[in-house]
């Protein structure tokens, strides 16, 4: 609780002791004129104890010409309940200081609920390492991450942050990748290997050599664009400022409308008492429900809450507008590189040959034991082992065809249709997809082996959960041959691909099925690994950047950012925007029914003050407990 | 040049105020408060000098909302 809460809490706590005395008073003491004085007195301390800092507002509210906010509402309400009673003479200030004192009981309640759940939500989203242990005479000093230049050595014991980005230098650890990539399981790291700032070290003790500031650090990267994730607005928070806006003013003409016109009319028309009092109180009723703060409060602390629960999970949303984009997505375009496939390429079959699997890729991997081109590295990996290269002389490479070379002293062609064709040599075709390297030892066909880029462990998955989340059309777009395509296409049960396409025919793609889809109402996202597809990743409605953890351009490019690169992820990001909209209506649409059916209640005479202000704070608390429900969502 | 600078302010509506109100300060070229994060970031025009114009942002926020803070 906050200082302010607690004086709040207090003078709650002591108007509601006074209210007591004063009820106490009225029943107790003999009735007379020392009666009157004793009770007014202890009804008007417990209004003012409590409501002062209510009308001191309402009152600066009017110097600074601008009168019409809550404040002024309760005080006119109050106030006006106060002149009725006098008016009536009937001693009973019960009204007016229940009234007041309840809306300040909702006021604490509202300032306690949204302060814890902007904690919580906060809370789940701090990485940010309070400092870097340096190691100096023997001793570990405590520095400011700020101030470590890049280079400085610095060592994170078991349990503490990596405060910046580097390279181990000494040390083997786990480390927890959570609150960076949402990934559970975690990371085992060794002296070599690269750290990001965030991972938080969980078994031994790692030095690090920094290879960054802290500004450019991955964790202020994620900080920066978590805390500024909030300045691009949704249409439903435009909406409900502007709402706001009108709303109030509109309350209070109708209020004043309500106190002076029917009894004008039943005066002037139908000869009948003007009932004067009965009109005010009901237009006083009307201005405490009038109060907007569910709707105000409760639309950006969903929001607020949608995007801590998405950056829990590793999907870092840079704004409420782009979380309510990516609800209306209907189509979804993978770049295939990097986010479909892994981007590597790996030997996945080999066809036709007569000897052994693992003696065919031997005799290949020897001859193209001198080539650094990637097929060559694929069949290296393959093959396991570090090449003999003893056995292997005469290596001839012609470019375009392949390599040949004497292997144990036998003539070995590896290569292409073109080589086997130009040494005349009669080869099987291959039906699989993928680059084929065929194999010939002494003008003899020994077979050939595919070599493709996989297919990633998850996209099988994530097609089909997207699917399950309503996505209607997914679509593929890539460089690649159109066999390589269709293949992939057909394995993942894509509904369709564009192929053997330059960086900017994807952005032209794109935007031509982002009108299509625009016609429909639906919107589309693109995905990619923000190598070389930024143009489109900043074009799409929904640009997602997969895998971006230390890419900053993609991190610059995209409006969602997934920090690991499972692609499953993006169907859970569509799932929680989601129920975050549907959170988001259903408050809207539950707040302005309250509202709007006590004030036709209030209006009729059927409701009164007391009614008015318990369905004021009541909206304002489930609104509430409603929103921090899109805090997380189902696996 | 734009700053982020950290605002106490209690409820939504008041913060709606402060952004109605800051964007309307001489050299404030755009200002966003967050409200759930507690911030407000402001884009000064070229030439403003920061640390009067946030100040007159300060006060005018005051006007409509005089609980509020802002630290800088």
């Amino acid at each position: 609780m906050t200082g302010k809460q607690k004086k709040m809490l207090r003078s709650i706590a002591l108007s509601a002791l006074l209210f007591i005395l004063a009820n106490a008073a009225r029943r107790m003491l003999p009735a007379g004129y020392v009666r009157e004085v004793i009770s007014t007195v202890l009804y008007m301390a417990s209004y003012l104890v409590v409501g002062y800092s209510v009308l001191r507002k309402a009152w600066k509210g009017i110097l600074n010409r601008r009168p019409f906010d809550e404040c002024f509402l309760m005080t006119v309400a109050t106030l006006g309940a106060i002149a009725l009673a006098v008016y009536e003479k009937s001693g009973d200030y019960n009204e007016a200081v229940a009234v007041m004192l309840f809306y300040q009981i909702g006021e604490f309640f509202q300032s306690y609920a949204v302060g814890k759940s902007r904690r919580n939500i906060t809370e789940l989203m701090d990485i940010r390492p309070d400092y870097a242990n340096i190691e100096a005479d023997g001793t570990l000093k405590r520095v400011d991450p700020d101030e470590v230049e890049i280079g400085t050595v610095i060592v994170v014991q078991p349990g503490e942050k990596v405060p910046l980005d580097g390279v181990i230098t000494e040390g083997s650890s786990t480390l927890d990748t959570a609150a960076l990539t949402g990934e559970s399981v975690p990371r085992d790291c060794k002296a070599g290997d690269e750290v990001l700032s965030g991972c938080i070290n969980l078994t031994g003790v790692l030095k690090i050599q920094t290879t960054k500031e802290f500004g450019e650090s991955t964790v202020s990267k994620i900080l920066e664009l978590v805390e500024n994730a909030g300045s691009r607005k949704s249409r439903s928070e435009e909406f409900i400022s502007r709402f706001a806006r009108i709303y109030t003013p509109a309350v209070v003409i109708s209020a004043l409308a309500l106190a002076v016109l029917p009894p004008l009319v039943r005066i002037l028309f139908l000869g009948l008492p003007g009932g004067w009092h009965v009109w005010i109180y009901r237009a006083l009723t009307f201005l405490v429900i009038s109060c907007p703060c569910a709707l105000v409060i409760s639309i950006p602390l969903s929001f607020f809450a949608g995007i801590g629960g998405a950056s829990h999970e590793g999907i870092l949303i840079k704004g409420s507008i782009y979380l309510e984009a990516l609800s209306q997505v209907k189509t979804v375009v993978f770049d295939k590189t990097g986010t479909l496939t892994k981007g590597v390429f790996e030997v996945s079959d080999i066809h036709h040959s007569p000897m052994e699997d693992s003696e065919l890729l031997e005799l290949a991997a020897l001859a193209e034991a001198a080539s650094s081109h990637p097929i060559s590295k694929s069949l290296q990996r393959a093959h396991g082992r570090e090449p003999d290269r003893s056995r292997v002389s005469e290596i001839e490479e012609i470019g375009g065809h392949g390599v040949t070379a004497l292997v144990d002293g036998k003539r070995v062609a590896v290569g292409n249709d073109k080589l086997m064709r130009r040494l005349d040599i009669p080869f099987l075709n291959c039906h699989s997809s993928g680059t084929i390297v065929h194999v010939a030892r002494d003008g003899a066909y020994e077979g050939h082996i595919v070599i493709s880029d996989l297919e990633k462990p998850g996209a099988r998955e994530a097609v089909t959960q997207l699917r399950r989340a309503g996505i209607e059309k997914i679509v593929m777009l890539t460089g690649d041959g159109n066999a390589v395509a269709a293949d992939v296409t057909k394995k993942l049960g894509l509904d369709g691909y564009h192929a053997e396409l330059l960086p900017g025919d994807k952005v032209r793609i794109v935007e031509q099925m982002m009108a299509e889809e625009g016609s429909r109402g639906g919107k589309l996202a693109f995905v990619g690994d923000g190598i070389n597809d930024a143009p489109v990743l900043a074009r799409a409605d929904v640009g997602i950047a997969m895998g971006a953890l230390g890419s900053d351009a993609a991190i610059e490019a995209a409006d969602i950012v997934l920090m690991d690169d499972d692609p499953a992820k993006i169907a859970k990001g569509v799932r929680l925007s989601r129920k975050c909209i549907r959170i988001v209506y259903e408050n809207i649409v539950f707040a302005l029914a309250v509202k709007f059916g006590c004030l036709i209640l209030g209006a009729l005479g059927i409701t009164n003050m007391w009614a008015a202000i318990f369905a004021d704070v009541g909206v304002m608390v489930l609104a509430v407990l409603n929103a921090i429900r899109a805090l997380r969502v189902r696996d | 040049m734009k700053n982020t600078y950290k605002i106490e302010v209690d409820c939504a509506n008041c913060a709606n105020l402060m952004e109605n109100t800051a964007r309307k300060v001489n050299g404030v070229a755009s200002a966003v408060v967050n409200f759930m994060a507690q911030k407000m970031t402001v884009e000064f025009e070229d030439g403003a000098d920061p640390k009067t114009v946030i100040r007159d942002v300060l006060k005018a926020c005051k006007k409509v909302e005089p609980d509020c803070e802002i630290e800088f």
